[in-house]
């Protein structure tokens, strides 16, 4: 698969785990929202250090080609996917009551 | 720019009370099954030739694939930023839901 459509694949696993496996509807909240506006905000800033610096560098047959802070635009997925995953899995157990 | 997240975000542990680093069990709970997904991608796409890393711009330390070790620490330290944020922004908007709270809603 390439770097684009695992982005993709990883947006639409993102929203079923929030809105019906872990039912924990960040995606209906404020709170996460604002939240995800702020770490937006830092992904922008350390993507565009790590891709501008080349600390990393994409090959260019994987991505769509469009960047957004240097970065391929993909990557907002991936950044998506990832904070919100463990957001989720946090209030999950929170709910829980197990590790609160 | 690991250093630059810690930075950025770990004061929240202490001006805003966030408590994450004092739930590290739940923290944990919740970072090493997504943790874990996410290694799978890296491995999966360096293998495939997705990106490529300047291992002069590293520590020098790497794993698998030549895998540089701040990528394994990339997937503990966001997550953590990611966390702290949330539960900081919580403790500014009290009335704003997050979905844990004890009477369920």
């Amino acid at each position: 698969m390439t770097y684009t459509a695992l982005s993709i694949s990883a947006i639409a696993l993102t929203v079923l785990i929030d809105l019906r496996i872990l039912k924990t509807r960040l995606l209906t909240r404020k709170v996460f929202w604002t939240s995800y506006a702020i770490i937006l905000f830092f992904q922008l800033i350390t993507n565009w250090w790590l891709t501008s610096n080349h600390i990393v560098s994409y090959s260019e047959d994987f991505i769509l080609g469009a960047r957004i802070a240097a970065a391929p635009i993909e990557d907002l997925g991936f950044g998506f996917a990832l904070v919100t995953n463990v957001i989720a899995l946090w209030v999950y157990w929170g709910r829980r009551g197990l590790l609160r | 720019m690991l250093s630059f997240t810690v930075l950025a975000s770990f004061w929240l542990e202490i001006v805003f009370k966030v408590r994450v680093l004092a739930r590290f069990r739940r923290a944990f709970a919740a970072i090493l099954p997504v943790a874990l997904v996410f290694l799978v991608w890296v491995f999966y796409a360096v293998e495939r030739g997705h990106w490529r890393y300047d291992i002069d711009q590293t520590f020098g330390i790497t794993g698998p694939l030549g895998i540089p070790l701040e990528e394994f620490l990339f997937f503990l330290i966001v997550p953590i930023a990611a966390i702290m944020t949330i539960e900081a922004v919580r403790r500014v908007k009290r009335h704003w839901l997050v979905g844990d709270e004890e009477n369920g809603r």
